[in-house]
C-alpha cells in the first residue's frame, strides 16, 4: 500500500510546483479549452456541419468570407466553417486521444513485461522497437490503411486510423517504461516482497506500477500531441471519414476544392490553427511534466563570470 | 486490380483471366503471392504499375532524384541554421534569444507539415507571385535540367522553405541540449583554467563533442523526413516519390505502392548505416572498439 | 624569509542560490604561500577547500560573489579584468583536478591538448613547442608515442600524469592540485605523489594541495591550513599540526585517521554533521560537534590566536595562552 500512498503524496507536491510553472499552465489551458469546445459544440453554433447556408435567393452561399457570414464564413458547399470546426474538434480529439491511450496501454504493457521478466521477452521487445524505429512512419501507416481497406472488413475509417496510429506509436512508451522498471526491479523492496512469497502480478501492481505511473502519464501526453498531428495528416491525405470530418479532413476538403486559389483563407487557416493549438498544449504540458519528474542540469561552465565584490562595498 | 480494370468494363472474360494469371492474382495471397513478390524483388523486378502501365522500378527511379533534391536541400539548410541557432541558444541560456528559439521550436513541432505548406503556398503565390506547384513551369517540362535552373530554383523555394522551417526547430532543440550538456563537462573547466576565452573554448573543445549526437539524430530523422516529403510534394504538386506514393494510394495501385514503400524503407536503412559510419569517423572512442 | 609568492587575505565567497538565499562557502580565509613551498588545504567535504582554489583562479560560476585580496607577486588577482586574469591562468597559476577521467577532452589527442597550452600563451614557435611536449611527457614518465593517443586509451594514473604534464607546460610558479590522488587506487597514488615531489624538487614549484587525506599531507606538505565550515580552523607547519594540534577539530581529525601501529583499535569519528552553508551559526562553526565547548563559543566566532611561531588556531580555549592576531 505504501507505494501508492507515496505516489498520492508526491502528486500533491507536484501540483504545487506545477502551479507556479507558466509554460505548464498555458499548456493545460490550451488542452482544456479545446476539450471544452469539443464537448460544448452544439451550444457554440446554431448550425450543423452538413447544413447548407442559403442566401436570400435560396442559392447556396459558397466561399462566403467572415465579413458576410460570421464568424468564419462558408466553404465551397455553403457549409458553415465554424460549425465544422467545433464539431470537427470532437472527431480530431477523439481519434487522437483514443490512439494515444492505445499506445499508452500497449507500450506500458510491453515495457513492464520486458523490464520485469527480462530474458528473451526483453530481447524480442528491443528488436521489434528497433525495427519500428527504422521504418518510416507515414509510408508504413499508409500501406497498412490501404491494405486493411482492401480487405474490405466492416471497420469504420476512423477506427482504422485509431488502431493504426496506436499500434505504431507505442515504442517510446515501451522503452521508457522498460528502463524505469529495470531500475526499480533492482531495489530492495522487490526482493523482500519476493522473499515473502508475493506473486509477480502482486509485485507489479503494488510496487512497480505506482512508480512508473507518473512517467507514463507524462510520456502519454506527449504522444497525444503526436497522435493528433498524425491523425490530421492521414485525414488530409484522404484516409479519414468524409461523413465525420475532423480538422484534417477539413483541410483535405479545402485543398481539393480549391480554397487556396479562391483565396478562402477562412477555410484553410482555422483548422490548422486548431491543430497547432491542441498539439502545442499537449507538448507544453508533457514537457513540463517530464521536466518535473526528470529534472535536468542547472548550469554550465560558460554561463558568465563570478562577481568580485570590492572591499567596503555593500553586499 | 478490380478498381483499375473495373473502369474498362468491356474487357472480355478471357483477357481478365490471363491478366489475373500474369499478375498472379489467381493464386492465394499468402504464401504464394508473397513468395512470388519476394523472388521478383530480389531479382530487381518490382512489377508493373497498374495505373501508369510502366515498370515500377523505372517509375521510381525517374522520380527519385527530384525527391532527393528537395529533401537534401531542405535538410542541409535546416541542419546548418539549426546547429548555429542551437549553439547560440544553449550557450546564452535564459536570454531572449534562447527563449525565442525555444518558443519557435515548440510551435514548429506542433505545426502540421502540410498545413504550413498550404499557408506558405497561399502567401507565396498571392503576395510574391511564386508558382503554385510543380517542379517546372509547363513549358519547361521535359527539357534537361541544367538549362532551366532558374525556373527550377523558383519552384523549389516554397517547398524547401517549408521543410527547412519544420526541421530547423527540431535540430535547434537537439543542438541546444547537446551544447548545454557538453559545456557542463570537466574538460571545459580545464580549458577555462588554461586561459582560453569563450570563443576558443566553444570552437576548439565544445563544438566537436556537441555535434556527435546530431549525426545519429539526422539519420534517425530520415525516416520522418520521408513522411514530410509525402505531404509537401502533395501540397506543392511536386513530382517526386512522395507524390507518387500518394497517387498510388488513391488509385490503389498496389505494385507501385509496394515498390515505393520498399524503396523508402531501404533508403532509410542505408541512411542509418551511413550515419553509423560517419559517427565512427568522428568519435575516436568508437574507432578503437 | 623572502616575499610570499601568493598572499590570500580575507577571502570570502558567497553563492547566490535565490534572491534571498545565500550559501556562504568561505569566510575570511587568509594564508601565504612561499616559493618552493607546498601547502596543504585540508578538511571535510564541503569545508571550502576546492572553492578556495576556484576563487583564487576565478573559475566560479556567475552566481558567486568573491571579496578579499589575492596578491600574487604583488598583483591583486581579484582586481584584474577577466582578460588580464586569463594571461595569468596556466602561465603562472596551473591547476590539476580530481577526476582526470573527464578533465581531458575525449576527442582530442593528448599531445595536442598539451600543445594548445603552450601555444596559447605564445611562449615559443610551433616547432619548439612540439619538442617541449615531448620533454614534458618524458618528465612525467609517459612514452612520447603514447602522446598521440586519446585520453580514453590511458589508465587513470596515466591520465593524471598527463594532466600534470599539461599543467607544467608553461612553467608556472604555482601549481594548484585539487584532490589529485583521491580517485586513484593506492599503488597509483604513491606513484603520482612521488612524481609531484620529484617535480617540485626539479622545477622549484610552489604547490597548493587540496585533500582530505592526511597521509598525503604528511608526505608532501610543508605547511597545513585546516578549514572547517569555510573558515580557517588551524594553520601551521606539518610538524606543529601533527604533533601539537591546538584546534579541537584538528585533534579529532588526526584521531580519526587509522593508526598503523594500532591495527585493532576502533575507528574514531567526529559525531554530527558539517554545518549547512545557508544556515550558519553566529558563533564558532565547529561548536555543535565540539567536545570542549564553552558558553562563548556559541555566540562569538573565535579569531585566530597565535599559539607558537607561525602556528595559529581559531579557538576560544586558546585565549589565555596568547595574544590575538
Amino acid at each position: 500500500m505504501e507505494a501508492w500512498q507515496r505516489l498520492k503524496r508526491n502528486l500533491g507536491e507536484l501540483w504545487k510546483s506545477f502551479r507556479g510553472n507558466r509554460m505548464g499552465l498555458i499548456g493545460l489551458g490550451l488542452v482544456l479549452s479545446a476539450l471544452a469546445v469539443a464537448i460544448l459544440a452544439p451550444w457554440l453554433t446554431p448550425y450543423h456541419p452538413q447544413q447548407v447556408i442559403r442566401d436570400e435567393n435560396g442559392r447556396g452561399l459558397t466561399f462566403a468570407p467572415p465579413s458576410v457570414h460570421p464568424p468564419l464564413g462558408t466553404d465551397d458547399g455553403g457549409h458553415d466553417v465554424w460549425a465544422q470546426l467545433v464539431y470537427g474538434a470532437r472527431i480530431s480529439l477523439t481519434v487522437g486521444f483514443l490512439a494515444g491511450f492505445i499506445a499508452m496501454f500497449v507500450g506500458s504493457f510491453f515495457g513492464i513485461l520486458a523490464g520485469y521478466f527480462g530474458g528473451w521477452l526483453d530481447n524480442l521487445l528491443m528488436r521489434v522497437t528497433d525495427v519500428l524505429l527504422v521504418i518510416p512512419d507515414l509510408p508504413l501507416m499508409l500501406v497498412l490503411v490501404a491494405t486493411i481497406r482492401q480487405m474490405q472488413l466492416k471497420i469504420s475509417p476512423l477506427t482504422v486510423l485509431i488502431l493504426v496510429i496506436g499500434l505504431l506509436y507505442w515504442t517510446s512508451t515501451a522503452r521508457l517504461v522498460r528502463s524505469q522498471v529495470l531500475s526499480i526491479k533492482e531495489r530492495q523492496f522487490v526482493a523482500r516482497a519476493r522473499a515473502i512469497g508475493a506473486g509477480h502480478a502482486h509485485i507489479i501492481r503494488k510496487h512497480i506500477l505506482p512508480q512508473v505511473m507518473p512517467l507514463i502519464v507524462a510520456n502519454t501526453v506527449l504522444i497525444l500531441s503526436t497522435a493528433i498531428l498524425i491523425e490530421s495528416g492521414l485525414a488530409f491525405l484522404g484516409l479519414g471519414d468524409p461523413t465525420k470530418p475532423s480538422w484534417g479532413t477539413m483541410l483535405n476538403f479545402a485543398f481539393d476544392r480549391n480554397a487556396i486559389s479562391n483565396g478562402a483563407w477562412w477555410f484553410y487557416l482555422p483548422p490548422g490553427l486548431a491543430i497547432v493549438w491542441v498539439s502545442l498544449g499537449c507538448v507544453l504540458l508533457g514537457n513540463v511534466l517530464e521536466e518535473m519528474l526528470n529534472p535536468r542540469l542547472s548550469g554550465h561552465h560558460l554561463e558568465g563570470e563570478a562577481h568580485i565584490v570590492k572591499l567596503g562595498e555593500a553586499e | 486490380m478490380r478498381a483499375v480494370i473495373g473502369r474498362n468494363v468491356k474487357i472480355s472474360a478471357e483477357v481478365q483471366q490471363s491478366l489475373r494469371e500474369q499478375f498472379g492474382l489467381d493464386k492465394p495471397v499468402f504464401p504464394d503471392q508473397f513468395l512470388m513478390t519476394m523472388k521478383q524483388w530480389a531479382s530487381g523486378n518490382l512489377g508493373v504499375s497498374w495505373s501508369l502501365r510502366r515498370p515500377v522500378a523505372e517509375i521510381l527511379l525517374s522520380k527519385l532524384w527530384n525527391t532527393i533534391l528537395l529533401i537534401g536541400l531542405g535538410q542541409i539548410l535546416a541542419i546548418f541554421f539549426g546547429v548555429v541557432l542551437g549553439l547560440l541558444a544553449g550557450w546564452k541560456r535564459k536570454t531572449a534569444l534562447d527563449t525565442g528559439a525555444l518558443i519557435f521550436s515548440l510551435i514548429a513541432w506542433a505545426t502540421p507539415t502540410f498545413w504550413l505548406g498550404i499557408i506558405l503556398l497561399a502567401a507565396g503565390s498571392t503576395w510574391l507571385g511564386l508558382p503554385t506547384g510543380g517542379i517546372l513551369s509547363p513549358q519547361n517540362v521535359g527539357k534537361p535540367l541544367h538549362t532551366v535552373l532558374p525556373d527550377l530554383a523558383v519552384h523549389l523555394i516554397l517547398p524547401t522553405l517549408t521543410l527547412t522551417i519544420l526541421y530547423l526547430g527540431e535540430y535547434m532543440l537537439i543542438m541546444r541540449s547537446s551544447i548545454v550538456e557538453t559545456l557542463s563537462e570537466d574538460y571545459i573547466l580545464t580549458a577555462k583554467a588554461k586561459g582560453l576565452n569563450q570563443w576558443q573554448i566553444l570552437w576548439r573543445h565544445a563544438l566537436k563533442n556537441a555535434m556527435l549526437p546530431i549525426v545519429t539524430i539526422i539519420a534517425l530523422n530520415l525516416g520522418f523526413t520521408v513522411s514530410g516529403a509525402i505531404y509537401i510534394e502533395t501540397v506543392f504538386s511536386y513530382d517526386g516519390l512522395g507524390k507518387l506514393f500518394q497517387t498510388a494510394l488513391t488509385k490503389q495501385d498496389y505494385p507501385l505502392l509496394q515498390g515505393a514503400f520498399l524503396l523508402l524503407a531501404v533508403s532509410v536503412i542505408v541512411a542509418n548505416m551511413l550515419a553509423d559510419i560517419l559517427y565512427t569517423i568522428l568519435d575516436p572512442r568508437v574507432k578503437a572498439t | 624569509m623572502s616575499e610570499p609568492l601568493l598572499s590570500v587575505r580575507h577571502l570570502t565567497t558567497h553563492f547566490e542560490l535565490t534572491k534571498q538565499n545565500f550559501a556562504c562557502a568561505l569566510e575570511d580565509v587568509s594564508f601565504d604561500v612561499y616559493p618552493y613551498q607546498t601547502i596543504g588545504l585540508v578538511g571535510e567535504s564541503g569545508c571550502g577547500k576546492s572553492t578556495t582554489l576556484m576563487s583564487i583562479l576565478r573559475l566560479l560560476p556567475a552566481n558567486a560573489r568573491i571579496s578579499g585580496q589575492v596578491l600574487f607577486k604583488g598583483v591583486d588577482l581579484l582586481a584584474l579584468s577577466e582578460e588580464q586574469m586569463r594571461a595569468y591562468r596556466w602561465k603562472e597559476l596551473a591547476l590539476i583536478f580530481q577526476s582526470a577521467m573527464n578533465a581531458l577532452n575525449p576527442v582530442l589527442r593528448v599531445d595536442e591538448q598539451i600543445l594548445e597550452a603552450i601555444l596559447l600563451h605564445r611562449l615559443m614557435p610551433r616547432e619548439q613547442a612540439w619538442q617541449r611536449v615531448q620533454e614534458l611527457l618524458e618528465l612525467v614518465g609517459i612514452a612520447p608515442q603514447r602522446g598521440r593517443q586519446y585520453p580514453f586509451q590511458f589508465s587513470g594514473g596515466m591520465r593524471q600524469r598527463a594532466m600534470i604534464a599539461m599543467a607544467l607546460a608553461c612553467s608556472p610558479s604555482l601549481l594548484f592540485a585539487d584532490e589529485p590522488t583521491t580517485a586513484l587506487d593506492v599503488m597509483i597514488q604513491a606513484q603520482v605523489l612521488e612524481l609531484l615531489k620529484d617535480i617540485q624538487k626539479r622545477l622549484g614549484l610552489a604547490i597548493v594541495l587540496v585533500t582530505h587525506d592526511l597521509g598525503v599531507v604528511a608526505e608532501l606538505c610543508d605547511q597545513v591550513v585546516v578549514l572547517y565550515g569555510g573558515r580557517v580552523a588551524e594553520y601551521g607547519s606539518v610538524d606543529q599540526i601533527y604533533n601539537s594540534p591546538q584546534h579541537p577539530y584538528t585533534q579529532k581529525l588526526l584521531e580519526s585517521f587509522p593508526d598503523i601501529h594500532r591495527p585493532g583499535s576502533a575507528l574514531a569519528s567526529i559525531p554530527g554533521t558539517p554545518p549547512r552553508l545557508t544556515d550558519l551559526p553566529p558563533g564558532c562553526r565547529f561548536e555543535p560537534r565540539c567536545f570542549a565547548r564553552l558558553e562563548r563559543c556559541r555566540e562569538q566566532s573565535p579569531p585566530l590566536h597565535e599559539v607558537a611561531a607561525n602556528h595559529f588556531a581559531a579557538c576560544h580555549l586558546l585565549e589565555e595562552k596568547s595574544s590575538t592576531l
